[in-house]
C-alpha cells in the first residue's frame, strides 16, 4: 500500500482538480482522503454519500463556573493567551483565544474552572462515484487543531485501505507549510507538487519542497497553466532537475478545469481537451515510480 | 482603519488585491501593508521596497535542567499538548508541540524548566515612497503560524500610527491563522471566484466572519468563468458584492511576472477605487 500526497504550497494552482482526476484514474485501486480540512472541496467532484459521520473532539477549552468564582484573578494572571478578561466584574474565558492549556484550572484555588472537550469538526467515510471509499472532514468554524483532524482523516484512510486491501491512498493536502501540511506529509511514500509558472507559484513551490525534503519523501511535480509564462515554466523545469524532482507533466491553461467543476465532474469525465491525456500520463509515471520504491 | 483581505479558498487573488490596493492608495497617502500569510508570504514579490529592518521572532519553550530536576513528573502531568515527556531518567521536550503556556515551567517545584527562546521566523520592514510594507515569514518546519501572526499584529500595533489605512494580506482557510489575522481589523474583504470551489469556501469564510461579528463584503475575482452561484448566494444572504474583476489573461500574465496591475490596466484601477470607496462607506456607517 502506497500513500501519495498532493500539495502545492500556493493555493489555487489546481491541486484539488488534479487530485480528483487522479482519483478517477486510480478508481477502485485507491482510498481517497481529503486532508485539506480547512477548505475541503474535493467532495464536490466525487459524489460522496456521507454514509458514516463522526464528531471530532480535540483539545480543550476552559470554562469558569461563575457562582463559585471568588474573583482572585489567578487565572487571568497565568494565562499567556489573553483569553481571560473581566466583564461586568466577572471573569470570562474567550473560547476563541483559549488554547486549552489547562493552566488556569490548575491554579484556581477554588477549583471553579473546568476544561471542556472541544468539538472541532466532523469526519466522514463515504462511498464515492469511482466505486471506492473516501475519508473527508469538515473543520468547525474558527477551530484550532486542524493538524489533528488531518491526522485523523489520514489514519482512517490508512485503516480502510488496509481492510479493503487497496493499492493506494491518494491524499489531497492543504496549502501552506504549517501544521496541517506537516500532518498530511508524515508517513507518505510520494509527494506530487502542483505548481504554476508565476513568481508566487515558484516561491511557494520552493518553500514547500524544503519541507518535503525534511521528511525525505521522493517527489514529482506537475506544472499547471504552463503556457501562462513560458520563461517561468522553464525556470521551474530547471529547479526540478537541480533538486531531482520528477517532472510528471506540464498542462497548458484549460477552461475544462472550471467547466467540469461547475458540473460536479472530474476532468477525466469531461470532453477531451488534451488535459485528460496529460493527466493519464502523469498517473502512469507516478505508478511506475511507486513500483520502484 | 484596518482592513483584512481574506478568502476561504487559496489562489483567488488575495495578494493581487492587497498589493495593488496598497500601492495605488500610497500614491496619495501613507499606507501600511502587512503580509500575514506567514507560511507562504507573496506580497513581497510584488512590492520591491527598501529593506529597513529585520526582527527575529521567537517562541518560548521549556529547557530541561538535568542537575536541578527531581524527576517528580509534574511537568508531564500538566502539559496538555504531550509536548513534554518523562522517559526513565530523562525529560524530553518536543518544541513543535509546545504552545508556550508556561505551565510546566512555572509549576515545576524544582525550577528545572526555565523558558528559553526558539526562533520561529522573522518580521521585515520595507519602505517604498509612502508605502510601509511589513512582511512576516515562518521558518520552514515550524508549525504554529498563528503565534507568528499574533506577534506581527502586536508589532504593527506598537510601531505604527494606525490612523493611516492598514491592509492585512491574510492566510487562506477558515481556521486559527485566519481568525488571528482578522480578529483585530475593522472590515474584512473576502475574495472569491465564481466557481463551485470558490463559492463553497466563501460560505465557510462568511460563517467564520459572522461568528467573529466582523463586518465584511465580497470581491468576485475572475468574473466570467464558472457560473452564477456566487451572485445568487450573496443576494440570498444579503452580502454586499464590493467589486468584480473580470477574468483576464493579461492580468494573469502580469501577475505571473510579479508585476502590479493597477498602473497598467485602467479598468482594473477603476474597480479597485470603487472597491475602496465602498469599503470606506461601509466603515463610515
Amino acid at each position: 500500500m502506497k500513500e501519495i500526497v498532493v500539495i502545492s504550497g500556493k493555493g489555487g494552482t489546481g491541486k484539488t482538480s488534479i487530485t480528483a482526476a487522479l482519483a478517477f484514474l486510480a478508481g477502485k485501486d485507491a482510498v481517497v482522503a481529503d486532508c485539506d480540512v480547512d477548505a475541503a472541496d474535493m467532495h464536490l467532484l466525487m459524489q460522496p454519500d456521507f454514509a458514516r459521520s463522526e464528531d471530532f473532539y480535540s483539545g480543550e477549552v476552559a470554562e469558569i463556573l461563575q457562582d463559585e468564582c471568588t474573583q482572585c484573578g489567578k487565572c487571568m494572571e497565568v494565562c499567556r493567551f489573553d483569553a481571560i478578561s473581566i466583564i461586568d466584574e466577572q471573569y470570562w474565558v474567550d473560547p476563541i483565544s483559549c488554547e486549552g492549556c489547562g493552566y488556569c484550572a490548575r491554579v484556581c484555588p477554588t477549583e471553579t474552572i473546568f476544561n471542556k472537550d472541544l468539538n472541532v469538526g466532523k469526519w466522514f467515510i463515504s462511498s464515492i462515484k469511482t466505486g471506492t471509499k473516501m475519508v473527508h472532514a469538515r473543520l468547525g468554524i474558527g477551530a484550532d487543531n486542524s493538524g489533528k483532524l488531518v491526522a485523523k482523516v489520514k489514519n482512517e484512510a490508512k485503516q480502510l485501505a488496509k481492510e479493503l486491501d487497496k493499492e493506494y491512498i491518494l491524499i489531497d493536502g492543504s496549502p501552506g507549510i504549517g501544521c496541517p501540511v506537516v500532518s498530511s506529509l508524515s508517513g507518505a511514500d510520494f509527494v506530487i507538487l502542483v505548481t504554476e509558472p508565476s513568481v508566487s507559484g515558484i516561491h511557494d513551490l520552493k518553500r514547500v519542497y524544503e519541507l518535503v525534503k525534511k521528511f525525505h519523501i521522493p517527489a514529482g511535480c506537475i506544472i499547471n497553466k504552463s503556457d501562462l509564462n513560458s520563461q517561468k515554466s522553464q525556470s521551474i523545469l530547471e529547479y526540478l532537475k537541480e533538486k531531482d524532482i520528477v517532472h510528471l507533466g506540464s498542462y497548458t491553461y484549460d477552461e475544462a478545469f472550471t467547466k467540469s467543476m461547475t458540473q460536479g465532474l472530474t476532468l477525466m469525465e469531461w470532453e477531451d481537451t488534451g488535459s485528460s491525456d496529460k493527466i493519464r500520463e502523469s498517473w502512469d509515471k507516478t505508478k511506475q515510480i511507486l513500483n520502484t520504491l | 482603519m484596518k482592513i483584512a483581505i481574506a478568502s476561504g479558498k487559496g489562489g483567488t487573488g488575495k495578494t493581487t488585491i492587497s498589493t495593488n490596493l496598497a500601492s495605488c492608495l500610497s500614491e496619495s497617502e501613507p499606507v501600511i501593508l502587512v503580509d500575514l500569510d506567514v507560511e507562504e508570504p507573496n506580497s513581497g514579490l510584488f512590492i520591491r521596497g527598501k529593506l529597513l529592518d529585520e526582527y527575529l521572532q521567537y517562541k518560548m519553550i521549556p529547557e530541561w535542567e538535568k542537575k536541578t530536576c527531581t524527576l517528580c513528573g509534574e511537568c508531564q502531568e500538566v502539559c496538555n499538548y504531550n509536548a513534554i515527556i518523562q522517559l526513565g531518567q530523562t525529560i524530553m521536550v518536543f518544541p513543535e508541540l509546545c504552545h508556550s503556556c508556561f505551565a510546566c515551567s512555572e509549576l515545576c517545584p524544582a525550577d528545572a524548566l526555565p523558558m528559553v527562546q526558539k526562533e520561529i521566523g522573522w518580521i521585515r520592514t520595507y519602505q517604498l515612497n509612502q508605502l510601509n510594507f511589513i512582511e512576516s515569514r515562518l521558518h520552514i518546519g515550524e508549525e504554529q503560524s498563528t503565534q507568528l501572526i499574533a506577534q506581527t499584529n502586536s508589532f504593527v500595533r506598537d510601531n505604527y500610527n494606525q490612523d493611516m489605512p492598514v491592509i492585512f494580506d491574510a492566510p487562506p482557510g477558515t481556521s486559527c491563522p485566519v481568525i488571528e489575522a482578522t480578529k483585530h481589523v475593522d472590515f474584512v474583504i473576502l475574495v472569491t471566484e465564481p466557481t463551485p470551489f470558490g463559492v463553497h469556501d466563501l460560505k465557510l469564510a462568511v460563517d467564520t466572519m459572522r461568528e467573529l461579528n466582523k463586518p465584511f463584503g465580497v470581491v468576485v475575482n475572475r468574473f466570467g468563468i464558472g457560473n452564477n452561484e456566487v451572485f445568487e448566494y450573496c443576494e440570498n444572504e444579503k452580502i454586499q458584492i464590493l467589486a468584480k474583476f473580470p477574468n483576464s489573461r493579461e492580468v494573469a500574465e502580469l501577475y505571473s511576472r510579479g508585476e502590479l496591475i493597477y498602473d497598467k490596466i485602467p479598468e482594473f484601477k477603476n474597480e479597485l477605487m470603487n472597491l475602496w470607496n465602498k469599503v470606506k462607506k461601509e466603515l463610515h456607517n
